[in-house]
């Protein structure tokens, strides 16, 4: 045996001391205040953009944002967006028929919220709407739809986009001033 | 009169069973606020005051669970052997004195239900058959987990026996008895922890082992053997295992209290109080424990049983043996 033996007393001590330590450790723990937030009574205030129960939301005209164009519903992980398009009488406008999300489905991804192009849908901070019944978790348009823009209050996705829908060319925000054909000043 | 002496009996084993029972239930719940509180959380702390009714919560869950017994498991034996852990911890109590005694109606009704001259072979032996719970637990239940965990429970328990009853030597030495009666009184002027420290050190940890509590929960270990040797019982088989899991906590602890703390002797309070007093300071030390140390592997636990407190068990019995005759 050419092993090197330990060194019984310095060995010891080493132990002696770990037991202590973890003793002492565990002491200070037990005299310290308790972490736990208690959840019913005491409701953490989550940050703005944590991920919960989905809306959709309305730009700044009141109209619905969302132009059903299936971006969510092709994008969502557990394809728990269905929706139907149709076209506004007046103006031709897209819209959603009905427009339903089976919240027992949804993983809260955010992944809709990201595809969307018009910032119709929008992931809220509320996570508190448990049921005991497994088919009230589908949420029907009436129930997702709010009247107001969510995180983007002022954001209107015709008028970014330059569609002539509303309002006349040159008229949308960022826009540059139609090009005079008849005049060659720059 | 003999009459009146059975029914004084029988009503005292009524009270003691209920109160060690109940008592035990509510270590349960005490255990898990601690052992929360030592991690800084709050434990359970819903159902009653401060999470009181949680045991009875607890039994009535319990209760409901069906009562599975594995296919190929040895049912006979299956079925008796949390009886023989809860019965082997109940019975150890029989011989310890828990207060001084009063006069009723002319009669000495004596705090314990019976003076044995070799109370404290007694204890000794009954702890070990709690063995055989653990072990035929194992046995039966056709189950890998539970074969593995009465192996391990079985070799564990029978070392640790070793140095509980050594530390114990130097006790009776200085008592000069077994009874656990005349221990108790030869520790009227001082508790025998100050002069046996060492003995009481030995006799904890053995006693950790004994309660296969963790640092020494190696026969259940949950980590690596799902549960150990009551891996396959469910219901109130299960519960059964688990009180007396902590009626053995207590009675150990009431055990400390008698060899090593001077038992219900104390001033000011009257001796039950300050029996309950010291019995709990035993269950509060495992339970830091449990919070405190890690599991140690199978055979740095043996090898420290064998190789560490049985030699100074052996050598404290020769120490205080030698300043007996020379102070004695
Ligand atoms: S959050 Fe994810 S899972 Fe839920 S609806 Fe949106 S894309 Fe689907
Ligand atoms: S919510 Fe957005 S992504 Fe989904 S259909 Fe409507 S506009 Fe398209």
């Amino acid at each position: 045996m050419t092993r090197n033996k330990p060194n019984i007393w310095k060995y010891s001590l080493s132990a002696v001391k770990g037991i202590y330590d973890a003793y002492a450790v565990s002491m200070i723990n037990f005299l310290r205040k308790p972490v736990t937030e208690e959840y019913p009574e005491y409701k953490r205030p989550l940050p703005e953009r944590s991920r919960g129960r989905i809306i959709l939301t309305r730009d700044p005209d009141g109209d619905e944002r969302c132009v059903a164009c299936y971006l969510c519903s092709a994008v969502c992980p557990t394809s728990c967006i269905s929706m139907e398009s149709a076209e506004r009488e007046e103006d031709g406008r897209r819209f959603a028929i009905w427009f339903r999300i089976n919240f027992a489905r949804c993983i809260y991804c955010g992944q809709c919220e990201e595809a969307c192009p018009t910032l119709a849908i929008q992931l809220t901070p509320d996570y508190e709407f448990c049921q005991y019944e497994v088919l009230d978790f589908v949420y029907e348009k009436e129930d997702l739809l709010v009247d107001h823009g969510g995180r983007h209050p002022d954001y209107n996705f015709y008028r970014h986009a330059g569609v002539t829908e509303k309002g006349d060319k040159g008229a949308h925000p960022d826009e540059e001033e139609p090009v005079n054909l008849k005049s060659n000043m720059p | 009169m003999w009459f009146l002496g059975f029914v004084i009996l029988l009503i005292k084993l009524a009270a003691v069973l209920g109160a060690l029972v109940l008592l035990a239930v509510y270590l349960v719940w005490i255990e898990r606020r601690l052992l929360a509180k030592f991690e800084t959380r709050l434990g359970p702390n819903r159902a009653g005051w401060h999470g009181a009714l949680q045991p009875f919560a607890d039994g009535v869950k319990i209760l409901l669970k069906e009562d599975l017994i594995p296919e190929g498991a040895d049912r006979f034996i299956f079925m008796m052997a949390p009886a023989v852990v809860a019965t082997s911890a109940l019975l150890l109590f029989v011989v310890v004195p828990f207060g001084e005694g009063f006069t009723l109606w002319g009669r000495r009704v004596p705090m314990l239900f019976t003076d044995l001259n070799v109370g404290l072979l007694y204890v000794v032996a009954i702890s070990t058959v709690a063995v055989y719970g653990v072990v035929l637990a194992g046995w039966s239940s056709n189950s890998l987990y539970s074969l593995l965990g009465g192996i391990r429970g079985a070799a564990q328990m029978i070392s640790y026996e070793l140095s509980l009853g050594l530390s114990l030597a130097p006790v009776v030495m200085m008592a000069g008895s077994f009874s656990l009666v005349d221990i108790v009184d030869a520790q009227a002027a001082y508790p025998f922890i100050l002069v046996q420290p060492v003995g009481f050190l030995i006799f904890l940890v053995s006693t950790m082992a004994e309660a296969h509590r963790l640092p020494f929960d190696i026969p259940e270990a949950e980590n690596e053997l799902m549960g150990g040797y009551h891996t396959e019982y469910s219901g109130m088989r299960f519960g059964l295992f688990f009180v007396g899991e902590y009626v053995n906590m207590l009675v150990l602890g009431s055990l400390a209290a008698v060899f090593f703390l001077g038992g219900w002797r104390g001033p000011l309070l009257p001796g039950v109080v300050w029996f309950v007093l010291k019995v709990l300071i035993v269950p509060f030390l495992l339970i830091w424990s449990r919070a405190a140390l890690p599991r140690p592997r199978y055979d740095q636990l043996m090898a420290f049983g064998w190789k560490c407190l049985i030699p100074v068990a052996l050598v404290n019995i020769i120490a205080t043996g030698g300043l007996m005759l020379l102070f004695g």
